[in-house]
């Protein structure tokens, strides 16, 4: 038989001294063989199984409390583990028998006193194997340190949100957002200068055709391939080191585009000529215009 | 019974009775502890957190590399506040401003006259600038982490879909004030469009409402400003939060 685990035993040992009212010890000595197991009065299962030792085996219908049927209700799982459930019929038989030869004599001298709080109690079930549990399903993935959204989560993004609006509304305090003269189609500015996140493209723009700076470089670079990135590196690896190239080329991409936005932003004047922006002083009069302390 | 103990008595009874009323019940959801017969259980504690509507957002647990402020720096969730902020200040722009040749104007009084007119088109607008920058730095950072890897591509995707459209708002918003660098700014950008292949005077002439900016095509940036593009755009702002969860929460760590 499986060696039973010591807190598994301990159980059942309790729960059987419970239920017959001996000591646990003695419960435990029983099970483990040590002792004659304690007996109590079930006069009409116990005829049962006096009379119809033999025959049960075969005749299984009639007697519904007989061995026979409890070990048959057992044979249904007998397909998956073959070679433990063997044991198990063994040790039922063997179990039941045992107690059934030494009924009768000692049923009726001591064991009514000590089962008084329930005479009716019957032992329906025993340790018999501990049949290792197997899941079902395989699990696949390794499970993950995980912490609470609440409080590990939300505290610091509610403390992001709120540094945020705080740098906004003191942003917004001190820097006046522009506000040229109003609109008129007749006058144009030089340079026309497009937002800062089109400036990238207008620099290019000065250098390449129209159709290609303007149209192609944009969709095809910025769009189409920007979009099916995931789909062009099938690398799977997450690791800088392990995907040099992709790092490479993105950092290129951050560079370059940061370089084009620069210059366009702040080395263009009249003309879309080259101008350094500290030409009239390093101090961004532009710049300072906006800011207002009051 | 004291007096002080009855009117305990009558309140602990009115309460129960309304936290256990049709209404209550109806808004709370069951382990809400504004609920009737809430106890200070384990299994209503987790009903607490797990029935809080901000976790249609977040997941019950996360991981806990992903907490670390270093890996993500909060930049997603910052672009979405920044669009929540642009939401609200932006409405309340709506009050005060009209898509026609008073819009100057309109402008001029915000800053002017109204109060906190000049603080809250301030914060519009650095807001924006704001959300450019941070959506970009988000997809960098995304980037760098290799977090568009599978099963995260498609989620790229609708990012990089995000960023076009927060480009979009941008610059459709750059032209409402009316002024010289708006005109010109979008006279520019216009022109760019024009450059399509095929059907780039098509382009221009739909997205000018003519052959030039005027107050027509404030009009036209005006609608697409305020109601078409943040429509949109929070269309795949849902998907893109639903793929986050779906695709297994934040990626893991490098």
């Amino acid at each position: 038989m499986v060696d039973i685990p010591e807190h598994l035993l301990q159980r059942s040992a309790e729960a059987r001294a419970k239920a017959l009212g001996i000591s646990i010890e003695q419960a435990m000595a029983e099970m483990k063989g040590q002792s004659d197991p304690t007996i109590i009065s079930k006069e009409p299962e116990v005829k049962v199984i006096d009379e119809t030792p033999a025959p049960a085996a075969e005749t299984p219908a009639p007697a519904a409390e007989t061995p026979a049927p409890a070990a048959k209700t057992i044979t249904p799982i007998k397909e998956e583990h073959a070679a433990e459930t063997t044991e198990k019929v063994a040790a039922v038989k063997i179990e039941e028998k045992v107690p059934a030869a030494k009924t009768s004599p000692v049923v009726k001298t001591d064991a009514p006193d000590e089962v008084d709080f329930a005479p009716e109690v019957k032992v329906t079930q025993r340790l018999l194997t501990v049949v290792k549990a197997k899941p079902i399903q395989k699990p696949v993935k390794e499970p993950i340190d995980k912490v609470n959204t609440w409080p590990h989560l939300m505290l610091p993004e509610f403390v992001a949100l709120m540094a945020m609006t705080a740098f906004l509304i003191f942003l917004s305090a001190i820097l006046q957002a522009p506000l040229l003269e109003e609109a008129n189609p007749n006058v144009t500015p030089n340079p026309a200068k497009a937002p800062w996140y089109f400036l990238g493209l207008q620099e290019m723009l000065s250098y390449w055709d129209p159709q290609i700076a303007g149209v192609m470089i944009p969709t095809v670079v910025g769009l189409i391939l920007w979009m099916a990135f995931p789909y062009i590196d099938r690398n799977p690896e997450t690791h800088p080191s392990k995907r040099k190239f992709a790092i490479m080329f993105y950092t290129f991409f951050l560079a370059g585009a940061g370089t084009l936005t620069i210059i366009g932003v702040l080395f263009r004047g009249p003309g879309w000529n080259w101008v350094y922006p500290w030409i009239d002083g390093i101090w961004f009069d532009d710049l300072l215009d906006w800011i207002h302390f009051e | 019974m004291s007096f002080r103990d009855r009117l305990k008595e009558t309140r602990a009874k009115a309460s129960d009775g309304f936290r256990g009323g049709k209404l209550m019940s109806s808004i709370f959801r069951p382990g809400s502890p504004f609920r009737k017969g809430y106890v200070d259980s384990p299994r209503n504690r987790s009903y607490v957190v797990m029935n809080n509507v901000l976790y249609h957002l977040h997941p019950v647990k996360v991981k806990r590399h992903g907490v670390r402020l270093s890996y993500t720096l909060c930049l997603g969730g910052l672009s979405f506040f920044l669009f929540i902020v642009l939401t609200i200040t932006g409405i309340w722009l709506m009050f005060y401003f009209r898509p026609t040749e008073l819009a100057y104007v309109d402008i001029q009084n915000l800053q002017t006259t109204i109060a906190f007119g000049s603080l809250v088109r301030n914060m519009h607008r650095w807001g924006a600038h704001l959300m450019v920058l941070v959506v970009f730095l988000h997809m960098s950072r995304v980037f760098y982490h290799g977090a568009y890897k599978a099963p995260r591509e498609f989620n790229w995707v609708i990012g990089v879909i995000l960023l076009l459209l927060t480009l979009l708002l941008s610059f459709t918003g750059y032209l409402l004030p009316w002024d010289q660098l708006a005109i010109w700014a979008v006279t520019v950008g216009g022109n760019m469009a024009g450059y399509v292949p095929v059907v780039g005077a098509q382009v221009k002439f739909g997205l000018f409402a003519g052959l030039e900016a005027t107050t027509a095509t404030l009009l036209r940036f005006y609608v697409l400003h305020v109601l078409f593009f943040p429509f949109i755009i929070v269309i795949f702002m849902a998907v893109h939060f639903w793929r986050v969860r779906k695709d297994g929460g934040i990626s893991g760590p490098l």
